[in-house]
C-alpha cells in the first residue's frame, strides 16, 4: 500500500510544482488537467483505501518514510499512520478537492492568475494529505502550517486588494496565535514522552496523565490537562473557534472556490480532526473535554446569530461554518469523537455545495454578493436553486439528508453525556446545540428565501444577464448534492455504533455516550427518520424554517421593525461582539505603539542615546578636558610631578 | 590521509586570502565596465567557487563518529610564547565553514554589477574576508583564533566604510570600537589561560582546573567579546546601523556568518573552558536571549526600513541560538540539553541562509529604486512577480514556517527550553506570532496592494544573474527544511563531547 500512499500525497505536490513553476510554458488547460489528473488521482486511491479498510478489513498501517532529524535520543521522522479515520479524511478531502478543482475552471475562467490558482489548491491538498496521514506530531505541525501557508495565499489570492492582503495577514497572524499554543503542547508532549510519534506517545499516555507540572510557582497541575488544553488552542486557531475565530470571515476575501475548500470542508476541519486523532489523551483529562465543550458550545449558538445578519451571501455561509464547526467541537468535549468526525464528514459535503452554490449564483450575478440585491433567481438557475435546496435542507438537517443523521445523533449524543454531570457546562452545551438548530435554520433559510425566491431586487442590466452556469460549475454541484442528500442513510449506523473507527478513536468506558446510544436509542436509519416527531431538534429547525419564511417572504417588513425595536441588540450582532474592534483596537495597536515605544525609548533613547553614545561623548568630553592638562610647559609638568611624589610619599608614610 | 586532506584547512583559508591579494595587486582601472574589471569579477568568483568545491572535500571526508577534532593540522608558529598554527574541525565548526564557502561565491554574483567604484578592492575585501572566518572557525591555537577574529574586522570596516551607505562613517566606527573592545577583553582571557596552561591550545584551555572566581571573570571577558557580535541585547544597537550602510553584499556577510562567531564562540571557547562560570551566568544569558526574542520582536515591528527590520529579525533569531545553548543546567538529565545545542547550531547555519537571502532581495530592490523605506513600495508583485514568489518564500522561513529551514532550529529550542522551564518556552515560542506579524507586515506593504508609484511600475523583475542566486538559496533553504538530518547528525557526536566537558566541573 506504500505505493498508494505515496501516490496519493506525492501526486498533487508535483502538479502543484510544475503548474505554479511552468504554467506560463503548459498554459491554462494543461495546468487544469495537470491538476485534476493529479487530484483525481489521489481520490480514486484513496477511495481504494478507505474500501480496503471498510470492506476488505485491512489493518491500519504505520509506516515511516525518512528520518528527518535525530539527535538527543529524539527520533523526528516523516511517515503515515493509515488507519479508518485517516482513510476517511483522505476521501472527504480529495473528492471536495476533486470537485473544486472542476469548478475552478470555471469560475476562475476570466482570471490572469489562472495557473498560479491551480497550482495553489493543488499545493493545498498535498499539505492536508500529509497532515491527516501524519504519524507524528512533527508532520502533524507541518501539514498544519502549510494548510495554513495556502490559505494565506489563497485569501490573499487578489493580492491588489487591501481588504484581501489585510484578510490574509489577519488569517495568519490568528492562527499563528492558535500554533503558539499548538507548539507549546507538543514540547509538553516531548517533554512527558521523549517522542513525538503519535504509537510511542499514546502507548505512554497514562503514564502523563499522573504527572504534574508547575506552570506558576506552587501549582501542580495535571501534566495531561496542561499538554491537551494547549493543543486545543491550536485547534482554535485552525478551526476558528471563539474567541480565535475572527479569521474566518474575512477569509471570504478570497475566491469562493477556496472558501468551499478550505475554509469550509477541509483546512478549518483540521483541528476538530486532531482533537479527534488526539483521542488517547484528551480523554484522560476531564477539565480539557470540560473547555473543548464550553468553547465548542459558545462558538455554536453564537457565531450562529451573527449568521442571522449578514447579509454577504459569503459571510452567511461562513459564520454557518463557523457554528457548524462549534458543533464539532463539543461533540469532541462530549466524548463522541465519531460523531464530530461523522458531522465534519456530512459538513463537508454539504458546506461545500452551498459554497459552490453560493459562488455559481455570484458568477451569475456579475460578482454581486449582498443578498438584498438578490431574489428569484430560483427560475434563471435551476440546477444552482435545486442543488442549494439539498445542501440547505442537509444543513438544518432535515429528515433523511446527511445532515440530519449527523446533527440529530450529535445532539442526542451531547444530551447523553451524563458523564460531565448535570452542572453548567452540560446545560450550556445541550441548550447551545439544541438552540443552534433553530437559528440554524433560520438564517440558512432567510439566504435561501432572499437568493432564490420572492422579488427581483437586482438591476436590469445584471436581470437581463441572467443564466444557469455552465456545466464545470454545475457539474460539481450536483456531485457533491449526492452525497449531501444520501450519504448519512448507510453510513449512520457504521461509522457511529458498529466500531468503523476500531481502535482509531479511543473513548473510555465511562465516557462512551455512543455506545449507549447505540444500545438504547438506535435502531438503524428508517427508525430514526420515522421517530422524528419525537425529536426537539427536528421541531425547532422547523420552526426556524417557518419564521424565515414568515419573515423574509410572507411579512418582508417585520424584519426592519425588529431591527429598530432592537437596535441595541442588532448593533451587538453586527459588529460581531466587537471582536474585530477588540483585536485590532486593542491588541494590533498595543503591539504597535509598544514596539514603537521600545525602539525609540529603549533603544534610540537609553541604549543608543544615554548608553552608547552618551559614553562616547563623555569620554569625548573627558578627552577634551585632559588636553587642558597638556599644555606643553615645563613649569606645568614639574608642578604636577611635584604633587605626585607629595601625594605618593605620604600615601606610604601613612598607610603602610 | 594525503596530501590534499591534511592541508585542506590551510587550503580552505588561504587560497581566498591569496586570491584576495591578488586582485589588489593587479587591480582594476577604476572603470567598473571595462574588460579588466570584468576579470577581476571573474577571478573573485573563480577563487570563491574554487573554495567551495574545495570545502566539499570536508564534507564527504568529515568523519560523523570521530568525538575528537578532524583535518588536523599542527605546526610550530610563535616558539617563545607556544603558539601554534592549530588547526583542526569537529561537527560544531564544519557547518559553519560549509555556510561560509557557501554563501561568500553568491555575495560576489550578487554584487557582480551593482559595485561601480573599485570593484577589484571590493571583491578582494570578500574574499579575504572569507579567508579569515574559516580561520575563526579552524583555528585551535588561541592566538591564532584571536588573530583571525580580529583581522576579520578590517575587510569588514573597509566593505561598509568604502563602499556603504551615506552614514557609513558613524556605523563604521560603531561596529569597529563596539567588536573591538568586546574582542580586546576576551585576549586577556587568553593571556590568563596562558599563564595557567603555558601555551594556547584551546584544547588546552578546556582541561586546565579553573576556580570558580577565575571561570566568573573569564566568562564575562569572553561574553563581552561574543555577545557583541551575536549580538545580544543591549548591546545590539551596532547592527541596525551596520547594516542599513554596508552595502547588500556586505550585509549578507555581516548577517550570515559575521554574526555566528559570537555564537560559535560560545560553544567552543565559553561552554568548555569555562563550565562552572557558564552555570553560574546561564540564567542571566537566557534572560538576555528571551529579551531578545520578545523585546526586539516588538521593536522589529515597528522599522520603516527594510534592512534594519531585517536586521532587528536577525537579532530575535539569534536569541534562540543563546537561548539554546544554556538550557543544560535549567534541564538536568534525558533529553532536551543535546537538542537545544543542536538547535541553537541548526538556527545558526538557517539563519545564515535566510537573512543572507533576504538581505539579497532588499538588494534587489535598493539596486532598483535606491530606497530601503517600506513607505516607498507597495504592490511590487504586480510588476515583479518572479521576485515576489522568492521574497515570500523568504518571509515564511524568516516566519519560521515548517519545512523550510527556519522552522527546524526553532521547534528544537521551543522543545528543549519547554523541559528546562514552561515560561522559557512561552516566552519563545511567541516567536511564532512576532515573527510572523514583523515579517508578514512587511510582505504585506512591499509586494502586495496597487501599484504604489511611478518607481514601482518601472520595476524589472529578476535578471538571470540575481535569479541564480535566490534560487540556490531557495533550494538550501528547503532542502535544510525537509530534511534536516544530514548536518544534525554531522552535529550530534560533536555536542555529545560538549556536554561532557560542560558537565564536567573544572573547580
Amino acid at each position: 500500500m506504500l505505493n498508494y500512499y505515496l501516490t496519493i500525497v506525492l501526486a498533487p505536490l508535483a502538479a502543484a510544482v510544475i503548474a505554479g513553476l511552468f504554467g506560463r510554458q503548459i498554459g491554462r488547460a494543461g495546468s487544469h488537467w495537470l491538476t485534476i489528473l493529479a487530484v483525481g488521482t489521489s481520490c480514486a486511491l484513496s477511495v481504494l483505501v478507505l474500501r480496503a479498510m471498510f470492506w476488505d478489513g485491512a489493518v491500519s498501517e504505520n509506516i515511516s518514510l525518512y528520518t528527518w532529524a535525530a539527535t538527543d535520543g529524539l527520533h523526528m521522522e516523516v511517515g503515515f499512520l493509515v488507519d479508518r479515520l485517516t482513510a476517511l479524511m483522505m476521501v472527504v478531502v480529495t473528492f471536495v478537492s476533486l470537485m473544486v478543482h472542476v469548478y475552478t475552471i470555471g469560475y476562475m475562467h476570466d482570471d490572469p492568475g489562472y495557473q498560479r490558482f491551480f497550482s495553489y489548491i493543488s499545493l493545498f491538498t498535498f499539505a492536508m494529505l500529509m497532515l491527516v496521514m501524519s504519524n507524528n506530531f512533527l508532520q502533524l505541525f507541518f501539514g498544519w502550517e502549510a494548510v495554513g501557508l495556502v490559505s494565506y495565499l489563497l485569501i490573499g489570492f487578489w493580492f491588489k486588494r487591501e481588504s484581501a492582503i489585510l484578510a490574509n495577514l489577519k488569517a495568519f497572524l490568528v492562527n499563528r496565535v492558535g500554533d503558539f499554543g499548538f507548539i507549546l503542547g507538543i514540547a509538553g508532549v516531548v517533554m512527558f514522552t521523549g517522542s513525538l510519534d503519535y504509537a510511542t506517545v499514546f502507548s505512554s499516555a497514562d503514564n502523563v496523565a499522573v504527572q504534574t507540572i508547575e506552570v506558576l510557582p506552587g501549582s501542580a497541575w495535571n501534566a495531561m490537562t496542561v499538554i491537551c488544553i494547549l493543543l486545543f488552542i491550536g485547534a482554535m486557531g485552525k478551526s476558528a473557534q471563539a474567541p480565535l475565530h475572527v479569521w474566518l470571515p474575512d477569509s471570504m476575501e478570497g475566491p469562493t472556490p477556496i472558501s468551499a475548500l478550505i475554509h469550509a470542508a477541509t483546512m478549518v476541519t483540521a483541528g476538530i480532526f486532531m482533537v479527534a486523532r488526539m483521542s488517547p489523551l484528551f480523554e484522560l483529562s476531564e477539565t480539557a473535554l470540560a473547555v473543548v465543550v464550553t468553547i465548542g458550545a459558545i462558538t455554536a449558538f453564537f457565531m450562529g446569530l451573527l449568521g442571522i445578519v449578514q447579509n454577504d451571501i459569503k459571510r452567511v455561509v461562513a459564520y454557518s461554518t463557523l457554528s457548524q464547526l462549534g458543533y464539532m467541537t463539543v461533540a469532541l468535549g462530549a466524548s463522541a469523537y465519531s460523531a464530530a468526525i461523522f458531522h465534519l464528514m456530512t459538513h463537508a459535503f454539504f458546506k461545500a455545495l452551498l459554497f459552490l452554490a453560493a459562488g455559481s449564483v455570484i458568477i451569475a450575478m456579475h460578482h454581486e454578493q449582498d443578498i438584498r440585491k438578490m431574489g428569484g433567481l430560483r427560475k434563471y438557475m435551476p440546477i444552482t436553486y435545486w442543488t442549494a435546496l439539498v445542501g440547505s435542507l442537509a444543513l438544518i438537517g432535515f429528515p433523511g439528508s446527511s445532515g440530519f443523521f449527523s446533527k440529530d445523533l450529535l445532539i442526542e449524543a451531547v444530551r447523553e453525556s451524563h458523564w460531565q454531570g448535570q452542572g453548567a457546562v452540560y446545560w450550556i452545551a445541550y441548550l447551545s446545540v439544541l438552540l443552534g438548530v433553530f437559528v440554524t435554520a433560520l438564517y440558512s433559510f432567510r439566504m435561501f428565501f432572499l437568493v432564490f425566491h420572492g422579488n427581483e431586487r437586482m438591476d436590469a442590466d445584471t436581470k437581463s444577464h441572467l443564466h444557469e452556469t455552465p456545466w464545470v460549475v454545475t457539474g460539481p454541484l450536483i456531485l457533491l448534492a449526492i452525497p449531501s442528500a444520501l450519504i448519512g442513510w448507510f453510513t449512520a449506523g457504521p461509522v457511529l455504533f458498529e466500531g468503523y473507527f476500531d481502535d482509531a478513536i479511543v473513548v473510555a468506558p465511562a465516557h462512551d455516550v455512543l455506545a449507549h446510544i447505540g444500545s438504547h436509542v438506535w435502531h438503524g436509519s428508517l427508525a430514526l427518520v420515522q421517530h422524528i416527531y419525537v425529536s426537539p431538534a427536528f421541531w425547532l429547525a422547523a420552526s426556524g424554517t417557518f419564521v424565515a419564511w414568515f419573515l423574509y417572504l410572507r411579512r418582508p417588513d417585520i424584519p426592519a421593525t425588529i431591527e429598530a425595536k432592537m437596535s441595541g441588540l442588532h448593533q451587538l450582532l453586527v459588529n460581531k461582539y466587537y471582536f474585530d474592534d477588540l483585536y485590532i483596537k486593542g491588541f494590533a495597536f498595543c503591539g504597535r505603539s509598544f514596539g514603537r515605544f521600545l525602539w525609540l525609548k529603549g533603544d534610540e533613547l537609553i541604549i543608543d542615546g544615554i548608553l552608547v553614545n552618551g559614553t562616547a561623548n563623555t569620554v569625548g568630553k573627558l578627552a577634551g578636558v585632559m588636553r587642558q592638562l597638556q599644555t606643553g610647559y615645563l613649569y606645568t609638568y614639574a608642578f604636577a610631578m611635584i604633587i605626585g611624589l607629595t601625594a605618593l610619599l605620604s600615601w606610604l608614610i601613612w598607610f603602610r | 590521509m594525503n596530501l590534499f586532506a591534511q592541508h585542506l584547512l590551510s587550503l580552505l583559508i588561504w587560497l581566498p586570502i591569496l586570491g584576495g591579494l591578488m586582485l589588489i595587486v593587479i587591480g582594476d582601472d577604476g572603470n567598473a565596465r571595462s574588460a579588466r574589471a570584468g576579470m577581476m569579477r571573474f577571478s573573485a568568483l573563480l577563487v570563491t567557487v574554487l573554495t567551495f568545491v574545495f570545502s566539499t572535500a570536508l564534507f564527504a571526508g568529515f568523519d560523523n563518529v570521530e568525538p575528537g577534532m578532524q583535518f588536523i593540522e599542527r605546526q610550530s608558529w610563535i616558539g617563545a610564547i607556544n603558539a601554534y598554527y592549530y588547526l583542526g574541525v569537529d561537527g560544531i565548526s564544519t557547518p559553519l565553514i560549509l555556510l561560509t564557502t557557501f554563501i561568500t561565491p553568491l555575495v560576489v554574483i550578487a554584487g557582480w554589477d551593482s559595485i561601480k567604484p573599485r570593484p577589484a578592492q571590493y571583491f578582494a575585501a570578500f574574499l579575504i574576508l572569507e579567508g579569515l572566518m574559516i580561520g575563526v572557525f579552524s583555528a585551535l591555537d588561541g592566538l591564532l583564533f584571536y588573530v583571525f577574529w580580529e583581522a576579520m574586522l578590517v575587510p569588514m570596516f573597509l566593505i561598509i566604510g568604502v563602499w556603504g551607505g551615506e552614514r557609513r562613517v558613524y556605523a563604521t566606527i560603531k561596529f569597529f570600537l563596539y567588536t573591538f573592545l568586546g574582542s580586546v577583553l576576551m585576549l586577556v582571557a587568553f593571556i590568563y589561560l596562558f599563564g595557567k596552561t603555558g601555551g594556547f591550545d584551546l584544547l588546552g584551555f578546556m582541561n586546565v582546573p579553573l576556580s570558580l572566581p577565575a571561570q566568573k571573570l573569564i566568562f564575562l571577558a569572553f561574553l563581552a567579546a561574543f555577545a557583541v557580535k551575536v549580538p545580544m541585547w543591549p548591546v545590539h544597537t551596532w547592527l541596525p546601523d551596520a547594516h542599513v550602510e554596508a552595502p547588500t553584499g556586505g550585509s549578507v556577510i555581516l548577517a550570515a556568518i559575521m554574526l555566528k562567531m559570537g555564537g560559535y564562540g560560545f560553544v567552543r571557547l565559553s561552554l568548555p573552558i569555562v563550565p562552572d562560570g557558564s552555570e553560574y551566568f546561564a540564567n542571566f544569558v537566557i534572560a538576555l536571549s528571551l529579551i531578545a526574542v520578545v523585546y526586539i520582536g516588538f521593536v522589529a515591528l515597528m522599522q520603516k526600513d527594510m534592512k534594519k527590520l531585517i536586521a532587528y529579525s536577525s537579532i530575535a533569531h539569534m536569541g534562540f541560538v543563546t537561548l539554546g545553548f544554556f538550557l543544560f543546567w535549567s534541564i538536568g538529565s534525558g533529553t532536551g540539553a543535546a537538542l537545544g545545542i543542536s538547535g541553537g547550531m541548526v538556527q545558526m547555519v538557517s539563519h545564515g541562509l535566510i537573512s543572507g537571502a533576504m538581505f539579497l532581495c532588499v538588494g534587489v530592490l535598493y539596486d532598483r529604486v535606491h530606497s530601503r523605506q517600506i513607505a516607498d513600495y507597495g504592490g511590487v508583485a504586480n510588476t515583479m512577480p518572479t521576485f515576489a514568489a522568492f521574497m515570500v518564500l523568504f518571509s515564511m522561513a524568516n516566519a519560521g514556517l515548517p519545512g523550510t529551514s527556519g522552522f527546524v532550529g526553532e521547534f528544537m529550542v521551543i522543545i528543549a527550553s519547554f523541559k528546562a522551564n514552561f515560561w522559557f518556552a512561552f516566552l519563545a515560542a511567541t516567536t511564532l506570532i512576532l515573527g510572523a506579524a514583523y515579517t508578514l507586515w512587511m510582505v504585506k506593504r512591499v509586494l502586495y496592494g496597487e501599484v504604489a508609484n511611478d518607481n514601482v511600475a518601472k520595476l524589472q523583475d529578476l535578471n538571470i544573474r540575481e535569479f541564480t542566486v535566490l534560487a540556490v538559496l531557495a533550494i538550501s533553504v528547503l532542502l535544510l527544511g525537509l530534511w534536516p538530518a544530514p548536518l544534525v547528525e554531522m552535529m550530534n557526536m560533536s555536542i555529545e563531547t560538549l556536554l561532557a566537558q560542560i558537565a564536567q566541573s573544572k573547580l
